[in-house]
Order: C-alpha cells, then sequence, then structure tokens
C-alpha cells in the first residue's frame, strides 16, 4: 500500500487508541465486576457479544473471497485473496478479545486453554478459532512464498472447509440451546453460514474501497459490478434464510408468544429488526446494489456499511431479544417472583460495554493497517485481469 | 599406601562416629518431618467422594407452600452468606415464584432453584468442565475452574444460576464464593458432606413443604412419598430428569 509514513502512522495511531481504550473499559469492568455493565443475572450476555459474534462470523465470511479465488478459481478474486486472509485474522482476533476480556474470570484464560469439557461447544470453538488462525497463517504463506505457491489451493481448501466447521460451531452456540425460545433450532448452523457470507464480503467492501481511495487507484468497474452483485446474492439469502426461521418458529403453536414479541409486541427488538435489519440492513443495500442508477463504487461502499450496521441490529435482537423473552417454566400461567419470571428482561448497555466492543473493532483495524502496511496485501493485478469479465 | 604411617587410625572411628552421627542426626532432621507429614498426609485420607448409590433430590409440596412467605429463601441466604437485598445482579439461589393458572385462575406458590438435573445441560455446555454433577445427583459449580463465561446460564431452563457481579463482602466459610463466577444452589453440600440430613431451605420451612432426601433409597422419607403423590418435574419435555420434584402444580 502505498501510503505515506505519517499517514500510517496515523492510522496506526488511531487503531492502538481504540484498541487501548478497549482495554481499559475492559481492566474496569474486571476491577469493578459486571455491575458497572448493563448485564445482570437475566441477561447475560450483552453489548460485547454483539460484537463479538459480528467480528467471529464476518472472520468466516471474508475469507470466501480469497476461497473463490483460490479454490474455485476465479480471477478476480485470486489477487484478492491475501487481503481476504489478513481481514479473517484480524476480525478473529478483534472478536476473541472481546469475547475473552468479557469473561467474569479473563485472568484465567489458561484454565480455559488446558481444561476442556469436548461436549461444550464453546470448547470445540476454542479449538476452532486457533486452528483457524493457523490455517489462514499457513494459506498466506503459500500465496506469498513463491516456492510454496502450488500448495495454495489445497491450503485455501482446507481453509474453507474449516471456516464452515467454525461458523457451524458459532451457530450451535446458540443451536444447541434448548432452554430459551429463541434458539435450539438446527437452521441456525446454516444461517450463520450465510449471514457470514454477507458480512463478511460487506466488510471485505469497505476495506478495499477505502484502500483504493487512499493509494488514489481506481477500482476496475467491472470487477466493482461483480462484487457488489456477490453482495446482493448474499443478503436476499441471508434475508431468505431469516425469514425461513421466523417461519418454522410461527408454525409452532408454542412459540408464537416468542415471535409475537421479537416481531410486533417486543418495542425496541421489532424495530431494530424491521427497520435496523430488513429495512436499512436488507432491502435498502438491496435497492442500492441492483439498481440500474446505483452503479458507482460509492453505492456499493454505502450498501457494505448498511449490511454491517444491519448485522448489528440483527445481533442484537438475536442475542439480547433471545434473553429478555421470559422462560417459560410453567406453561399456561402467569408467574411472579424477585428474579424476573414472567416478565420481559430490561437491558441498557453501559459505556465500557460500548468501549470494549470498539476496542474489539480497534484491535482488527490496527492488525489490518499493520499488516497491510508489512506485507503486501493490495490487489495488484485487476487491471490485468480486466479482460477476462 | 604402604608407607602411611597408621598413626591417625585411632582417631578415625571416632570421626567416623561423629560423621555417623551428624548424618543420622541431619537425615533426621530432613527426612523425619517429611515421614511425619506422610504420615499426616496418610491419616488424613481422601474423603470417599460421594456416594454414587444416592441421589440426592427435594419434593415441593405446592398445597403446602403458602403464598408471600419467603422463609426458604432467607434461610438459604443466611445459610450460603448471599445478600438478601434484591437487585438485577444480585444472586438468589432460590425463589418463591407465584403461579396462575391462565385457564382455571388457579394459584399455587413454589420455591424454585437448581433442580439438579441427571442431564444437566449446564454441565454440557461449560467449557472447561467447572460445572460438574457429582457421583450422588448434586450439581455443582468448581469455583476454581469457572471463567464465568456464563454459557451455563444461557443454558440453564430453570434459569437457577446467579453471576457473581461485583465484589462480596461477607462470605460462610464453608461456602466460598467469588467475584466474576457462576453460582447456584448446592442442595447444602457442606451439610451433606458433614452428615447432616437436610437443607437449609427444608429445615426452614415451617409448613413441611420441602422434603429433602435420597431418591434411591427405598425406605426414605421422600421415595416413600413420591410413591403416594403424584410429582411433576419442571420442564419435563426436555428429558433432562431433574431430581427436585413438584406436587400440587
Amino acid at each position: 500500500m502505498r501510503t505515506d509514513h505519517t499517514q500510517f502512522w496515523l492510522m496506526a495511531a488511531l487503531g492502538a487508541l481504540l484498541t487501548g481504550v478497549g482495554l481499559g473499559a475492559a481492566h474496569y469492568m474486571e476491577l469493578h465486576g459486571h455491575v458497572v455493565t448493563g448485564m445482570n443475572n437475566q441477561i447475560v450476555w450483552g453489548l460485547p457479544h454483539v460484537f463479538a459474534i459480528f467480528m467471529v462470523v464476518a472472520a468466516s465470511g471474508v475469507l470466501n473471497v480469497a476461497s473463490i479465488g483460490s479454490v474455485f478459481g476465479q480471477g478476480v478474486y485470486k489477487p484478492r485473496a491475501p487481503l481476504s486472509g489478513l481481514l479473517s485474522i484480524a476480525l478473529l482476533a478483534g472478536g476473541l478479545m472481546v469475547l475473552m476480556l468479557d469473561l467474569g474470570r479473563p485472568d484465567r484464560i489458561i484454565v480455559a486453554a488446558t481444561h476442556y469439557n469436548f461436549k461444550s461447544v464453546f470448547a470445540w470453538n476454542v479449538i476452532l478459532y486457533s486452528g483457524m488462525t493457523g490455517i489462514i497463517a499457513v494459506y498466506l504463506w503459500t500465496m506469498f512464498e513463491r516456492k510454496l505457491n502450488p500448495y495454495s489451493k489445497v491450503a485455501g481448501l482446507a481453509a474453507l472447509v474449516w471456516r464452515f466447521v467454525l461458523t457451524t460451531g458459532t451457530g450451535s452456540i446458540f443451536a444447541f440451546l434448548t432452554a430459551r425460545q429463541a434458539y435450539g433450532s438446527a437452521l441456525l448452523a446454516p444461517l450463520f453460514i450465510v449471514l457470514s457470507f454477507g458480512w463478511g464480503l460487506a466488510v471485505f467492501l469497505i476495506v478495499q474501497a477505502t484502500m483504493y481511495k487512499w493509494t488514489g487507484l481506481k477500482l476496475d468497474e467491472a470487477i466493482q459490478r461483480r462484487m457488489a452483485r456477490l453482495l446482493g446474492v448474499f443478503i436476499a439469502a441471508s434475508l431468505y434464510l431469516v425469514a425461513v426461521y421466523h417461519l418454522t418458529n410461527l408454525y409452532f403453536a408454542r412459540q408464537g408468544a416468542f415471535e409475537a414479541f421479537i416481531l410486533r409486541d417486543g418495542g425496541l427488538y421489532p424495530q431494530l429488526f424491521w427497520l435496523g435489519y430488513v429495512v436499512l440492513g436488507a432491502l435498502l443495500p438491496l435497492a442500492l446494489l441492483f439498481h440500474p442508477k446505483c452503479t458507482g463504487a460509492r453505492w456499493t461502499f454505502a450498501a457494505s456499511v448498511l449490511v454491517v450496521l444491519g448485522a448489528f441490529a440483527w445481533l442484537y435482537v438475536f442475542i439480547i431479544g433471545g434473553q429478555a423473552f421470559p422462560l417459560e417454566i410453567f406453561p399456561g400461567s402467569v408467574v411472579s417472583s424477585s428474579f424476573g419470571d414472567g416478565v420481559v428482561a430490561a437491558y441498557s448497555p453501559s459505556l465500557p460495554e460500548l468501549l470494549l466492543g470498539i476496542g474489539g473493532l480497534g484491535a482488527a483495524y490496527l492488525i489490518t493497517v499493520v499488516g497491510i502496511r508489512a506485507l503486501d496485501f493490495m490487489p495488484q493485478d485487476d487491471f490485468a485481469l480486466g479482460a477476462k469479465h | 599406601m604402604s608407607g602411611t604411617p597408621d598413626t591417625k587410625t585411632p582417631a578415625t572411628p571416632a570421626r567416623r562416629g561423629f560423621l555417623g552421627v551428624a548424618a543420622a542426626g541431619l537425615g533426621g532432621v530432613f527426612i523425619a518431618p517429611g515421614i511425619q507429614l506422610m504420615e499426616v498426609a496418610q491419616a488424613a485420607t481422601p474423603s470417599a467422594g460421594a456416594n454414587p448409590q444416592v441421589r440426592w433430590g427435594m419434593l415441593v409440596d405446592t398445597s403446602k407452600c403458602a403464598e408471600g412467605c419467603s422463609d426458604c429463601v432467607s434461610a438459604c441466604n443466611k445459610e450460603n452468606g448471599l445478600n438478601p437485598q434484591v437487585s438485577a445482579t444480585s444472586a438468589q439461589w432460590i425463589r418463591k415464584i407465584e403461579i396462575k393458572q391462565i385457564s382455571t385462575g388457579r394459584t399455587a406458590s413454589a420455591p424454585v432453584m437448581c433442580q439438579h438435573c441427571a442431564e444437566p445441560p449446564c454441565v454440557d455446555v461449560c467449557p472447561t468442565g467447572a460445572s460438574f454433577k457429582r457421583a450422588d445427583g448434586i450439581v455443582l459449580v468448581d469455583r476454581h475452574a469457572c471463567i464465568g463465561c456464563r454459557y451455563c446460564m444461557m443454558a440453564c431452563p430453570y434459569k437457577a444460576r446467579s453471576f457473581v457481579h461485583e465484589e462480596l463482602q461477607e462470605q460462610v466459610a464453608d461456602v466460598p464464593r467469588g467475584k466474576g463466577c457462576v453460582e447456584s444452589c448446592t442442595l447444602c453440600v457442606h451439610r451433606i458432606d458433614q452428615g447432616d440430613k437436610t437443607t437449609a431451605c427444608a429445615q426452614a420451612c415451617t409448613q413441611g413443604a420441602i422434603l429433602f432426601g435420597d431418591l434411591n433409597d427405598a425406605s426414605s422419607d421422600i421415595a416413600k412419598r413420591l410413591r403416594e403423590v403424584q410429582t411433576t418435574q419442571l420442564r419435563a419435555d426436555l428429558k433432562l430428569d431433574p431430581g427436585v420434584r413438584y406436587h400440587g402444580l
């Protein structure tokens, strides 16, 4: 990347500052306990999980660009594979940082690394995340080291398979929870995989556009249109699976009350779902990507930003709305207690939680900036490949 | 060696003797405490552990449980050193739930705590194995292995677990707790392991609504009662086989 020296240091300093603020927030949370967050004994996973799961899911999806190039042999995507790998590692690191620092006892990281309950989806994920980082590192090596280039396809295939398993694992964190009505659905694993495609590609397009802007280069229009169309397909596929998830729930009478809550009566949650995810995060980006008048790169950029914002809205509804709906321990009865039984749980995120989440994004950004500076991640050969499209 | 005068020989035994005594003394000084420690360690034989023949459980008779009474909750708080001040972040190992059937209007009141499932989802999901089930059916959290991820709280269908959100002020010696860890009803395991035959909540219930005992022992009061009355398990549809049973729901 041909940024000048000052520009690089400014960007790195911003990343370091955001990461530092996140670490500071985590320290504050650890010092005082989770009482300084908005989380409580009803909403046990809050805003940090929204950020962390976004980054982990997007980390898997962003690798799609590399897979399409290396494994499926699409010329346009091949020069983008290194950047795709770097972003994947950066997002994974950012997501894991947030997850780890939100633990009640982050100081017991060694316990988490040495004690495994292999029946736990969380324990699988510890292995899946570290394995993913290792596989991508090898994949990047095969791409950068000329002698290893022939192995790039095999490494790419391994990364493709691993990331499918990884996102199945992320979806299964919720899919294997029978206790709560929002979760416990086998659909969640494929849903997370399809969501990862859209979120990952959106992140890739935002970073790519920014890199081209800063270096003063113009992305080949055919390539830009092609990637925009792919994002559109991913958004439509996500929307379809989200619809199927809610429709299957609606079909079962026992899930009716939960669906009414999340889609209609739950105040903030239906608003975030319909306005935040469906309209702003899916329908509007689709319009921007496919409308014949919106062909420019800036529309694709705007659509990508909207997809990311929609992802946060969807995750907020899924994770926090899913916990807010009361557990049904006594079906067919109205219940009350001192522990929030029978009532919708309240949650308002606090500043430290938000800063921790932003810190994770900052860490991912910092890794990306330093990575781009240290190695050649800028997609180089668009112009040579231009004729192929 | 042949030319060496033998004049030193008389001194050698004395030196040897001294060395021997010194060695014995030093050996005694260094080894004896070790041996003694080993004896102490052996004397304190590891406890027999939880008895796999036993399954501890409870029977809650809601027909005897008075609405608005919270003696069991107060007793639990006192026994385990929990702050009785209720808030969104306070630990509540046992809570009273007031239940009103929508179709009939029938009301009931029941304490709900960790149900000590035979197939506990909290144990399945715990990444470090901190959530575990003892051989005698008591489900516990190992406070040294809990990393505070709260996945068990997401998995529990009874919302039986609490997360310690802040520094704890007063703790009971028998019930160590800690900020950043998850905890729940232990069936007063500290009492049971000391040979006690009941829990704080069961003892405190003047109405006799809570019966504690060994579900596996056919001659126990709880087993007899379970044969006599119709009981239910909460969320029986999940087939977790809770050790806490309810009568009159």
